[in-house]
């Protein structure tokens, strides 16, 4: 079985937040880590390695350090890494991007791909169920558990008040929680041989089957017309009197608002 | 692309097992505002088997039209053929605006629609309008009016975006649950539907749903409550929530805690706010007997609107509050929670 794990490296959002001057974000400026949900997604990969026997490989799309993500990738038990990056592919939104890596996945050989749900940075849950429709492959997306049957996968899909147990014939594109499985930690061994595996490096001309019309900021149909760092909430109003009175405040309030 | 030809705002009236989720509502309120600055109608999108019937329910908040997608396939949400019903109403109607609420099932669906259409989607959004893109002139570049202005909080809440779709359309949208206002229900109105069927044949991208299983727990997870009771150190012991129990009970309320409270051993992990817990936003938030430390803050502050008790005026918690009350929460929690008692029965 083959399995191809898209993983991301996204800002730690912990460390603060830095713009470009024409909004986007500057990634460079910012400390890194491997997004949480892909994390998992890859535990989960690695997990079906270990069960039932497959190639997992790991493909990012971004800055020439996202190759740090990969190695990390690797060292936790991953059989290949690509890198994605190219000049012209830089400010993609999420049809941008989808398409940029449903064009990389096209060299592939596959039976399951895996991303994360959501990446910390854009929390926009696009890129997965996009790329599955590039692909024209089924997706399920919130994926809380995934057991291999033959030719098929079965999938516990979580919704708000209930989980659908799915089954979708392979190739198949799933989206992982981070709740999924607790990502393994690297293996000595395994950050001895990442630091000196050869990754794959790709750029445009590598992509199959996509338009220049399709990538970077320019293919992107949404534009950022604004960006701000966060303004915190002002301080809204304070009372200091007795019990009745501030209660009737607070229910006041609450009507007003149309709470009750 | 003939951007002209795209008129009207289209909503997608989630229903789960023929029961209209209040997102539904919630877009047709939203929509209804962006319709009118654009001098043009919202249209719910109805999918479902056996849906027909929720049609009217539609009208009464407000959609001028539904269009209902009926089909067997279409009984238990699954992605391909949703997907497929809405890309083709897409294709047939030209709406200039799509809206879908960010739930489980909108955020699967919208962007499969979005990608299939090539278009581009915003994901959860709290804020819609109409205006200018760019939003102020800029020499050489075309300002285009009229357009959907989504705003949206990124990168954990450290940001906020403003987003336009210029050249594609429809522009998309997911919503944030519980952020738009549903218009007042007008009883008895009657929906002027349209039936369209693309016709469903499954394929590979079909899948098969081999069982479903509703949750048993009757606890609401905190990050989908409405509204949170709060109680920090300042409650003083685990038997004291009783009264934000009581409170909570009033309000259809969820009780959570800060992280004072989880270290105590008062109140189990799971309903800590904050950087170490979980990130809510709820409509009303109340933060009682909370300091509000940055931590605790960072995992609440995006709340609509935030009530504040604490004895302590200087207490950084009242620096985000909507309202302050400066006093002494075991006397102010019961009357508060007596006097709703008799409003809500007064209703």
């Amino acid at each position: 079985m083959k399995i191809v794990v898209c993983i991301k490296q996204v800002p730690d959002t912990k460390g603060g937040v830095k713009f470009n001057p024409d909004g986007t974000l500057d990634r460079a400026a910012m400390m890194t880590i491997m997004n949480p949900d892909d994390k998992a997604g890859l535990e989960a990969a690695l997990r079906l390695k270990d069960q039932y026997g497959a190639e997992v490989t790991v493909i990012t799309m971004g800055l020439p350090k996202a190759e740090d993500v990969l190695r990390e990738a690797m060292a936790m038990g991953a059989d290949k890494g690509i890198l994605v990056t190219d000049r012209v592919l830089g400010g993609a939104d999420t049809w941008a991007t989808s398409q940029t890596l449903a064009g990389a996945i096209r060299n592939l050989e596959y039976d399951l791909i895996i991303t994360g749900r959501q990446a910390i940075d854009g929390d926009t849950a696009q890129v997965g169920p996009q790329i599955s429709e590039h692909l024209g492959i089924p997706v399920i997306s919130y994926a809380q558990k995934i057991e291999i049957d033959g030719d098929s996968v079965i999938v516990e899909r979580q919704f708000d008040d209930r989980y659908h147990v799915l089954k979708a014939k392979m190739p198949c594109l799933i989206t992982a929680l981070a709740e999924l499985n607790p990502p393994r930690y690297m293996t000595p061994g395994g950050i001895f041989d990442a630091c000196d595996a050869e990754l794959t490096v790709w750029g445009r001309a590598n992509l199959v089957d996509v338009e220049d019309s399709n990538l970077g900021l320019k293919g992107s149909p949404t534009q950022i017309a604004k960006a701000s760092d966060k303004v915190r909430k002002g301080q809204g109003e304070k009372i200091n009197k007795d019990v009745t009175e501030s209660v009737d405040y607070i229910v006041e309030k609450l009507k007003v608002r149309h709470v009750i | 692309m003939n951007l002209e030809e795209y008129k009207g705002v289209y909503v997608f009236a989630q229903q789960v097992d023929n029961v209209l989720n209040s997102i539904a509502f919630e877009l047709i309120g939203k929509g209804k505002d962006l319709a009118e600055a654009l001098g043009t109608e919202v249209t719910a999108v109805l999918v479902g088997s056996d849906v027909k019937g929720l049609a009217d329910e539609l009208a009464e908040y407000g959609a001028d039209k539904v269009i209902v997608v009926d089909d067997p396939e279409l009984k238990d949400y699954r992605t391909e053929p949703y997907a497929h019903a809405l890309a083709s109403v897409i294709k047939e109607f030209k709406p200039e605006i799509f809206l879908v609420g960010a739930t489980a099932i909108g955020r699967d669906l919208g962007p499969r629609v979005s990608a299939r259409i090539h278009t581009g989607l915003t994901a959860d959004c709290t804020q819609l309008e109409i205006g200018d893109f760019p939003i102020n002139p800029i020499p050489g570049k075309e300002q285009k009016h009229n357009q959907l202005l989504m705003t949206r909080p990124a990168f954990g809440g450290n940001t906020i975006a403003t987003i336009a779709c210029p050249d594609f359309r429809p522009q998309m949208a997911t919503v944030r649950p519980g952020v738009m206002q549903k218009r007042e229900r007008k009883a008895g109105a009657k929906a002027n539907v349209i039936e369209f069927n693309p016709g469903f044949t499954p394929d590979n991208k079909y899948v098969e749903i081999l069982k479903v299983v509703k949750a048993v727990s009757d606890t609401v997870d905190i990050m989908d409550a409405k509204i949170l009771v709060s109680g920090g150190r300042g409650v003083g012991s685990a038997e004291n929530f009783k009264i934000l129990d009581d409170l909570a009970a009033v309000l259809g309320a969820t009780v959570s805690c800060s992280r004072a409270v989880v270290d105590a051993g008062w109140k189990p992990k799971d309903l800590q706010v904050g950087q170490t817990g979980k990130t809510v936003r709820p409509n009303v938030y109340f933060a009682i007997g909370i300091s509000g430390a940055i931590q605790h803050l960072a995992g609440m502050e995006e709340s609509d609107i935030i009530i504040a008790i604490n004895k302590d005026e200087s207490a950084p918690i009242f620096d985000v509050a909507d309202y302050g009350i400066v006093g002494d929460l075991n006397k102010i929690v019961p009357a508060l929670t007596e006097k709703l008692k008799a409003e809500l029965a007064a209703k």
